[in-house]
């Protein structure tokens, strides 16, 4: 466990040196001010609740941009340093490699946590300060689409860990990486979308859907806000999706955790069997 | 106490590339060891080994009564390690690279400043280790590999890079360690470096172990020549078998000069004459073959047998 945290804090150390965590804080706070103020122009201000209408906003930047910067920080975490070198060395010390790899994990994990909390934080907060009134549900919905961004980001942490493991050069686990992102967040939900219209319903079941949108992290994530309040998905225009699927919360982040999870442990399974 | 470090019968390969084949040997305590052998020839596989960062294909390893191949570590805390190109992260100051690995063995982080002090990197402690010199960042090598009073030190090529007064120190704190009782294994090119300062050579060639001993041991096996220079008077110079006896293989080298190449049983034969009273001779050298010469004469040897 120590070896875990001592890991995880230079890390992070590393992180604060070479301006990872200000860029990405900085990002992600000036997208979602931005949003914040700018997306809200053409909801108006009657009868709307502001801070649900920020949730559906950051939400779909979540997806854009958490699974991007996961990715970017994590592609590198082991074939980079073993590229440099810095892995052999590493290696002879007294510290089994999943605990090197959890190390980076938590490590990783806490630099996007932080900016995440920070920025979309810093959001919510400029919102209550123009003296809007937000009331607890909102907030509750606010809170639990931070946790969530956290959970997709652990997850696409986890698969870039996985690149990095299986993989002899930087490059290409840079250029899998940037595939994996394409993948997900642009490409799957359009083959859905149209794998759905050309079916006409004819073979696609609703369980069938449901098990495809589960296998996308990303989709995961977006029903799981955008359908989880019944405020936030009148907004979003998910309400009727949200009638049809019938995948409870509990079973979103379910599949948000086995995406983290599972990647994870194979990435460590990988890292363990590499010989460098 | 048997070896610290036990080989057993082990074989590498990577895919058609033996890159090490049955080699054993054990490394005792307090004991300095050069690994020679020129690029490919197994050095580095070796300590990789040792380490666990790669698996053999056959044979046993113990390491500080570890098995590294099954993943056990526990014993290098006590042990060291400065691989052939030491690299660090670029963004991290020299002391806080050092009070991270210090951490990991749990050593008292006082320690840091000290082991600065030892390589001489104080003055730089603070700087990104992106910003040191080759020399510098060999130094700090060293001293994250002497953290933790190790009683293995694996030393790959270490004084690549340094300039002769830090090879001078270096050779120094390396001399400290020894005399703690600390098994020291080096693998170097500079030859001549190593002669001075190992008890005992393995002698490696594309993976397998051609000579093992201490040199005096190495240079009975080879059987070579010991030179022998003689400073010879003008009169002497004119009738050399006359005093010298039948010797075979003398030269005339720089004039007044006299070389012999002796093999060991006339060595002394030659150095009595050499020295009789009536010899025309004013000063002689006596030149033991150098570990360059047997690291040759092995090669040679192993490869005309194949």
């Amino acid at each position: 466990m120590r070896n875990i945290l001592i890991v995880a804090r230079k890390e992070i150390q590393e992180g604060l040196r070479n301006r990872w965590v200000l860029a990405t804080t900085l990002l992600l706070a000036a997208l979602a001010l931005s949003l914040t103020f700018l997306g809200s122009a053409p909801t108006g201000n009657v009868g709307v609740r502001a801070l649900d209408v920020v949730i559906v906003s950051l939400s779909s930047l979540t997806i854009f941009l958490l699974p991007l910067i996961a990715l970017l920080i994590s592609h590198d975490a082991i074939v980079g340093e073993m590229e440099r070198g810095t892995m052999l060395l590493l290696l002879s010390y007294p510290v089994a490699r999943w605990q090197v790899l959890l190390g980076k994990f938590v490590g990783h994990l806490s630099i996007l946590a932080f900016a995440t909390l920070l920025g979309y934080g810093a959001a919510a907060g400029a919102l209550a300060a123009t003296g809007e009134v937000i009331d607890r549900e909102s907030w509750t919905a606010f809170a639990s689409m931070i946790g969530s961004s956290i959970l997709l980001g652990a997850a696409f942490i986890a698969v870039g860990y996985l690149v990095s493991a299986l993989v002899r050069e930087r490059g290409t686990a840079a250029g899998i990486a940037i595939g994996i992102w394409l993948v997900f967040v642009l490409i799957y939900d359009m083959a859905l979308l149209g794998l759905l219209v050309v079916d006409q319903g004819q073979v696609l079941s609703g369980g069938l859907l449901n098990a495809l949108l589960l296998l996308n992290p990303t989709d995961a994530y977006r029903l799981f806000n955008l359908t989880g309040s019944g405020n936030v998905s009148a907004f979003s225009g998910m309400a009727g999706v949200a009638q049809t699927t019938t995948l409870g919360p509990s079973v979103l982040l379910a599949a948000l955790a086995a995406w983290a999870l599972l990647p994870l442990g194979l990435a460590a399974l990988a890292f363990s069997r590499r010989e460098l | 106490m048997t070896g610290t470090v036990e080989i057993r019968n082990v074989v590498k390969r990577f895919g058609k590339i033996e890159a090490v084949r049955d080699v054993s040997f054990n490394l005792p305590e307090g004991e300095t060891v050069a690994l020679v052998g020129h690029n490919g020839a197994g050095k580095t596989t070796l300590m990789k080994l040792m380490l666990g960062l790669i698996r053999p294909t056959g044979g046993h390893i113990m390491v500080l009564g570890d098995d590294p191949a099954a993943g056990e570590f526990a014993g290098r805390r006590r042990l060291g390690y400065l691989p052939e190109n030491v690299s660090f992260n670029a963004a991290l100051t020299g002391h806080e690279t050092l009070a991270f690995y210090a951490r990991l063995k749990r050593e008292p982080a006082k320690s840091v400043a000290v082991l600065l002090e030892r390589v001489g990197l104080t003055h730089a402690a603070n700087r990104r280790v992106g910003t040191y010199s080759k020399g510098m960042r060999q130094r700090l090598g060293l001293a994250q590999a002497l953290l933790g009073e190790p009683r293995v030190l694996l030393l790959d090529e270490p004084t690549t890079g340094l300039d002769p007064a830090l090879r001078h120190s270096f050779y120094e704190i390396v001399e400290e360690l020894r005399g703690r009782g600390a098994t020291l294994l080096l693998s170097s090119h500079a030859l001549t470096e190593l002669e001075e300062r190992a008890g005992r050579v393995i002698i490696m060639n594309r993976g397998i172990k051609v000579a093992d001993g201490t040199l005096d041991e190495l240079r009975r096996i080879a059987r070579l020549p010991t030179r022998i220079r003689l400073k010879v008077t003008d009169a002497g110079l004119a009738n050399v078998p006359n005093w010298l006896g039948p010797v075979d293989g003398w030269r005339q080298v720089n004039g007044h000069m006299v070389e012999i190449d002796a093999a060991p049983e006339r060595k002394i034969e030659v150095l009595r004459r050499a020295t009789d009273e009536g010899a025309p001779v004013e000063d002689l050298d006596v030149v033991p073959p150098t570990l360059d010469e047997l690291y040759a004469h092995f090669l040679l040897s192993q490869e005309t047998a194949r």
